[in-house]
């Protein structure tokens, strides 16, 4: 099996019960899973959690990983939504310095990617910003420049995109 | 009906059928032993929380029912993580139960607390911590469910100690009968998919150099018979891999016996020829394959399992079935009949005629012994399986005795070979051969140990002997921990580094006479076969006989770790072939 660089997105329906997550997360760490990006929460149905997690297909092929988790007795469901067919949200949210020359710079690019100004300080502004995790990279970058004081990701989340018969709605 | 959580324990565990729970009591499980007393449950106590894991093994190995261990919090759940871990490795299904500190104390650390379910959580097959005495009915019944159905495996259930304490008001339930289970995660796949039977059958029909590779899954799910019916319709060799010596019968003309590291020459070699491996319930472990980018490489692999997860793990397969292997064979016997059965299959004398000449010319030998020499572990083993009942159930430790022991043996029944295949742990012998004689009084009981083996567990003759459990120890003597010094003489240029014993230190008779037993030091060969003569003939007390054997045997052949099974190292005596 050829190793890809690419990394998968699963979405795996746990239940929503005390020490769930550790056994998801020693799962990775025993088996020589890497965990990319995680993000965690119970569902409308409150006896279950959706764990989003990215994990790259270089440390194991992607059906030994859901293989064993499908074997942690909690797990009740594991799939994966592979980019195209799905929409993947992220969250960033962000200290910024932005004295008053460059204040009006970082205020376009907010503007430009839908952030929100969140809070504001005399030479540093918090933003947040979310968006498809190339969308939240290039925010990224671009705010780079003016110097990051401190910067949070959430870890994606993602849903299965529905069938285009309903008409398209583009993605923002 | 007004219980509390120790009661609701013991009666939970009576209406899973349990017979016997090996373990030993303590702090926060006290409260559990109390009711115990009035249970029909006999109890098991052992010297060693760690006896009482390889016990439960033994027992659930010899018997195929889940075995039960019970031990404190603390020091008596981690001294048993190793059972835990054996019991995952080698699929054998166990209910643990620790006492916990009570509720309001987790996380303090307060005396004799551990974090049982994280620590156990990668060595089970799923862990519980009871959250209250009124979950206690409905978790024994899960526990036992998981242990048992599937892939099964060790479950352990962590009980805090406020749930089973009848002075403590949280201890109080009201009891029930759990009759269904609350998984969505846990759906076990047992009946497999007929598509892929059917192309499993096209294979087989087709195959000219097909070896049947039959691993621990047929013994678990009570396979053997399907597949010594599927061996002899088909005509195809079998070899049974350490896990599952027994599963078919060594003395079948189609039993090549145990491939691998240590495996006989004829197959290891069968598997690298063959043009299609029927791997049934087996795993492609590191030690059957040797270097696993050489291993078999003009195989087309059938893959038959219960468990997902072993499929293409190791080894690509070109027909995946999941399935209890005892269904899945009886599947595929069907598919196979319904092809025209054995007259429809590839003709394949020259391969049957291939595998007879390597098994002339290659058997299992080794150098008898001049006489006033010390013992062959071989000459001894063959004595032993001669002067037994063919049914006598065998427990081996882990090193060059386990090996000998798995060679030298003619398994006839499936459950008569129990050792610690996938985690090798020194010091299993003894309490696992407790087990199964406390799970199968009616058969005779040998455990063939090494002396460092026997150094690790051998105070748990005290426990057979005062429970009255009697087994019978035959100790490979080599003053050395032998398999490790064959590998410091044959790949560390001899230098040996921390391998020597020493023969009489301990003195191994007085030590076992110490703990109650008969004992017996053996030196020559002709005492060899009065000495188990009268072993087998004393079956109210536990037996050791010491055993020196020559110190410089090795176990042959061997494909040394990382090589290609093509690279077995045959007995010195044997010429290789050619290449
Ligand atoms: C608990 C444990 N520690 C260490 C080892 C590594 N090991 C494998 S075989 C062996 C030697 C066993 O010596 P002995 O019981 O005398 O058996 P022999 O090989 O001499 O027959 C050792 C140390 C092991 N398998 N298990
Ligand atoms: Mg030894």
């Amino acid at each position: 099996m050829a190793p890809t660089k690419r990394h998968h997105t699963l979405v795996v329906l746990v239940e929503n019960k005390a020490g769930v997550l550790a056994r998801v997360a020693g799962l990775f760490a025993r088996r020589g899973f890497n965990i990319e990006s995680l993000a965690v929460a119970p569902t409308d149905d409150p006896r279950l959690s959706r764990i989003t997690l990215a994990t790259d297909a270089e440390s194991a092929p992607l059906e030994q990983v859901i293989n064993q988790l499908d074997k942690l007795i909690n797990v009740v469901s594991i799939r994966e939504l592979p980019p195209a067919e799905s929409v993947e949200r992220e969250l960033l949210v962000v200290t910024v310095n932005a004295a008053a020359e460059t204040r009006g710079q970082i205020m376009d690019l907010v503007r430009i990617f839908d952030g929100r100004v969140l809070n504001v300080g005399p030479d540093k502004l918090m933003v947040s910003m979310s968006g498809g995790p190339n969308r939240v990279d290039d925010f990224e970058s671009l705010l780079r420049p003016y110097g990051i004081v401190e910067l949070q990701r959430t870890g994606k989340v993602a849903l299965p995109r529905l069938a285009k018969a309903g008409g398209e709605v583009g993605e923002f | 009906m007004k219980l509390n959580g120790g009661q609701a324990l013991m009666r939970s565990l009576e209406r899973q059928g349990v017979e016997i729970v090996f373990g030993l009591p303590g702090g926060a499980i006290l409260p559990a032993y109390d009711p115990l007393i009035d249970s029909t449950i006999r109890h098991v106590l052992v010297r060693h929380e760690q006896g009482a894991g390889h016990m439960a093994q033994g027992y659930a190995q010899a018997t195929g029912r889940p075995g039960v261990a019970m031990v404190t919090s603390g020091p008596g759940a981690t001294n048993i993580v190793t059972p835990l871990c054996d019991a995952y490795m080698d699929s054998v299904p166990l209910v643990v139960i620790t006492g916990q500190v009570p509720y309001a104390a987790i996380g303090t650390d307060a005396f004799q607390e551990c974090d049982t379910t994280g620590i156990t959580m990668s060595v089970t097959k799923h862990n519980f911590l009871v959250a209250a005495a009124q979950d206690l009915p409905q978790v024994i019944h899960d526990a036992f469910h998981i242990a048992t159905t599937g892939r099964p495996g060790p479950v352990l259930v962590d009980i805090p100690k406020c749930i089973v304490d009848p002075r403590n008001p949280r201890s109080a339930l009201e009891w029930y009968e759990p009759d269904s289970h609350d998984l969505p995660g846990y759906r076990p796949r047992t009946e497999p998919d007929a598509a892929a039977v059917a192309a499993a059958a096209e294979l087989i029909g087709a195959a000219r150099r097909p070896v049947i590779y039959s691993g621990g899954g047929i013994l678990k799910s009570r396979a053997a018979e399907a597949l010594l019916r599927f061996a002899e319709l088909v005509q195809i060799p079998v070899v049974t891999t350490l896990m599952n010596r027994g599963g078919f019968p060594d003395d079948h003309p189609l039993c090549l016996g145990m491939p691998g590291m240590h495996g006989n020459y004829t197959a290891v070699t069968a598997m690298q020829r063959a043009d299609l491996l029927i791997t049934l319930g087996a795993r492609f472990d590191d030690r059957v394959t040797g270097k696993v980018g050489a291993f078999a490489p003009d195989a087309k692999i059938i893959h038959m399992d219960i468990d997902p997860a072993e499929i293409h793990k190791v080894r690509r397969a070109d027909v995946a079935i999941v399935a209890d292997c005892r269904v899945g064979i009886e599947a595929l016997s069907a598919a196979v009949a319904a092809r025209g059965g054995a007259e429809a299959q590839a003709d394949r004398r020259q391969w049957h005629e291939t595998i007879a000449d390597w098994q002339q010319r290659y058997p299992l030998v080794y150098a008898a012994g001049e006489p006033g020499e010390a013992l062959k572990p071989q000459f001894v083993l063959e004595q032993l399986r001669d002067a037994t009942p063919s049914d006598t159930v065998v427990c081996a430790g882990v090193g060059q005795h386990q090996m000998w022991a798995s060679q030298y043996w003619r398994f006839n029944h499936p459950y008569t070979w129990i050792n610690s295949g996938g985690l090798g742990t020194m010091g299993y012998a003894v309490p696992a051969a407790i087990g199964a004689k406390a799970g199968r009084p009616d058969r005779m009981v040998w455990a063939v140990d090494g002396d460092g083996c026997f150094q690790m567990t051998a105070q748990e003759l005290v426990t057979a002997n005062t429970e009255r459990i009697p087994i019978k120890v035959a100790i490979l003597n080599n003053a050395y921990l032998g398999m490790v010094r064959q590998w410091q003489e044959m790949f560390y240029g001899e230098r040996y580094s921390e391998v020597y014993l020493s023969p009489d230190l301990p003195d191994y008779k007085g030590w076992a006479e110490a703990m109650g037993c008969v004992a017996m030091r053996i030196e020559h060969p002709e005492e060899v076969r009065p000495a188990i003569d009268k072993a087998n003939e004393i079956d109210d007390r536990s037996v050791v006989i010491d055993f020196r054997i020559d110190t410089t045997e090795k176990v042959f052949p061997m494909v040394p770790a990382g090589a290609s099974n093509d690279d077995i190292v045959l007995d010195p005596s044997q010429q290789p072939p050619p290449r």
